[in-house]
């Protein structure tokens, strides 16, 4: 099987340093980056299937040109080589241009996939429409919110464990198709050193926009949303804080509940 | 071109859940600041219940019934029947802002290329197009965003709005579904449904949440019978769900879901960042925790402090006298 990957770098959450530049985008300059959280369970999964069934796990990523530093890290963890999007003229890229151009270098990509997987949304866009989208465009099945990744080679098709409202849905789909990844597929990896050492060496394919078909983003750099405000959220007032007797304290919030017409 | 909003609906066990009557409330508000029109959309193997719900908020409802959407995965075929209403005029398209809802939006940027604003916790008309206020970031910082052309999509979380019925309700248009899904059908074999996990938690008024002080699946009975008394659901931080004590499905936070109960009964929740940007535009919060100085004490509007295996079953206790039994 061969298993492409969509591993977004994205601000490390955990550094806490990510900002919005003056255009109220993404200051992408200004924090440590680290593979999408959802994204490394996507990895995890396709390391996972191809240690079943052999084959190949190829990542993408659509990024600035230094996004090479980051797509070392899933490399180390097993993947085998990579591909880089860059170009200037996506800098700031919306959804509609995201979508069109990841599609197209999954499709201009000289083998077929069999599985194309992404994290079920990222951390720093949040908008978790991207898998679909790409899906849209290639014409391909979708199994979203996926707990559970179970293919066929021999039959051809796939069966994902669709998380719900109310549990999940067994989910058939012939292959190639597009999964987005959840994180009960199970805990990413750590690189091991010898991955580390590895990963130096795998290749990672750089593209632009010129190797792609023409028209992917509008030449005037006019994107189909743009955001016109930006401020930090509103303080909500810290309330009481009260040591009681347990019986006190559920009179208490008892109490609060009915004032406010919740029982 | 006069804008016209389409507010598509999706179903739980033949009603309209609850962001769906929040989201057609909002697109006939938009609709008629923008001096538009508004429609709704059902497409379900039986939409004529959820329908005539949903007609009580809005002046137009086109009901598809599409056996194949409740035979396989909805949003390729939902995402067919917005094509076809696009079609015919509709200008902006309002989705709920949760799995089935998000792949629609997906799919219908990939065809028609159009600009998608997400996760709205507000939206307004600004004379030109709509105006969608997000958290972004993990809570670091609320956006207003805009649409560069006059026609879009908009996620909208559960909770954006209230939803308010019209004095008159709509018309109902029944309709065949079309031929063929927007995206190729993705066949469901099987439906499994957990314990307890009758209303969605992003549908729900109140929300009882285990943190990691709960300890354990024990704790959660404790969750669950508070949950019960209350009329609410039971939700989990990260931690309880890592930890193996209650499925990702009752997740809430950054990775989980983002609910906006009117209370949040947070139970050994510490109040993570991560967690926060799922739960902070909740109605009243309120949180038993061992620990005075947590973070949740910054957003609560009382914060407990005990052991919520004290506090807890004498919070049930009260609640039980208080309803007379």
């Amino acid at each position: 099987m061969r298993i492409l990957v969509l591993t977004k770098p994205v601000p490390d959450p955990a550094a806490g340093a990510e900002r919005l530049g003056p255009d109220h985008r993404l200051d992408r300059a200004a924090s440590p980056t680290v593979v999408n959280g959802n994204d490394e369970y996507a990895l995890e999964a396709a390391l996972r299937l191809i240690e079943a069934h052999g084959g190949e796990v190829v990542i993408l990523a659509m990024a600035p040109a230094n996004a090479v530093e980051t797509m070392r890290k899933a490399l180390a963890m097993g993947a085998h080589r990579g591909i880089l999007v860059t170009d200037p003229a996506l800098a700031g890229a919306d959804l509609p241009t995201t979508i069109r151009v990841i599609a197209a270098a999954i499709a201009a990509a000289p083998e077929p996939f069999d599985l194309i997987l992404a994290g079920l949304d990222t951390s720093d866009g949040n908008g978790g429409a991207v898998a679909a989208g790409i899906a849209a465009r290639l014409g391909l099945p979708l199994c979203s919110a996926a707990a559970l990744i179970e293919p066929d080679p021999a039959a051809g098709s796939v069966r994902v464990r669709r998380l719900s409202a109310r549990g999940y849905d067994l989910v058939e789909a012939p292959m190639p198709a597009v999964v987005s990844c959840t994180q009960v597929l199970g805990t990413p990896r750590y690189p091991t050193l010898k991955g580390i050492m590895a990963a130096r060496t795998r290749e990672i394919v750089v593209r632009s926009l010129a190797d792609l078909p023409d028209g992917l983003a509008p030449v005037d750099g006019v994107w189909a949303t743009r955001v016109v405000a930006a401020a930090p959220p509103p303080a909500r007032a810290a309330g009481r804080t009260i040591t009681a007797s347990a019986a006190d304290a559920a009179r208490e919030i008892a109490g609060l509940l009915a004032e406010r017409r919740l029982i | 071109m006069q804008p016209v909003i389409l507010a598509v609906a999706e179903i739980a066990d033949g009603s309209l859940t609850r962001v769906s009557g929040e989201i057609a409330t909002l697109a006939r508000t938009l609709a008629s600041e923008a001096r538009g029109t508004a429609l709704g959309l059902v497409v379900d193997p039986a939409p004529d219940a959820a329908a005539a719900e949903l007609a009580a908020y809005l002046p137009r409802v086109v009901a598809v019934t599409s056996p194949a959407s409740g035979a396989g995965t909805w949003a390729p075929h939902a995402a067919a029947e917005v094509l076809r209403l696009v079609g015919e005029g509709v200008t902006h398209v309002l989705l709920p802002a949760t799995t089935d809802g998000r792949d629609t939006g997906g799919i219908l940027v990939g065809l028609l290329g159009w600009g998608l604003l997400a996760n709205a916790d507000g939206v307004t008309w600004d004379g030109a197009g709509p105006i969608v206020e997000a958290s972004v970031l993990g809570g670091m910082a609320i956006t207003c965003s805009a649409l560069s052309d006059a026609v879009g999509i908009v996620t909208v979380h559960a909770g954006a709005v209230t939803a308010v019925e019209t004095d008159a309700p709509g018309s109902v248009e029944s309709r065949a579904s079309e031929d063929q899904p927007a995206i190729p059908a993705v066949a469901i074999l099987e439906r499994v449904a957990e314990a307890g996990a009758a209303v969605s938690l992003e549908d729900a008024r109140i929300v009882v949440v285990g943190g990691r002080g709960i300890g354990g699946p024990e704790g959660f009975e404790l969750a669950e019978e508070l949950a019960d008394l209350l009329g609410g659901v039971v939700g989990a931080t990260r931690a309880s769900v890592d930890a193996g004590w209650i499925s990702y499905a009752r997740q809430i936070g950054q990775t989980g879901k983002s609910v906006k109960p009117a209370l949040y009964l947070g139970l050994g929740v510490s109040g993570a960042m991560q967690h926060r940007v799922g739960m902070q535009a909740s109605g009243v919060i309120v949180a038993i925790n061992k620990d005075a100085d947590a973070p949740i004490a910054e957003i609560a509007d009382l914060l407990v402090v005990g052991d919520l295996f004290e506090v807890g079953p004498a919070l049930s206790a009260e609640l039980r006298a208080r309803r007379g039994g």
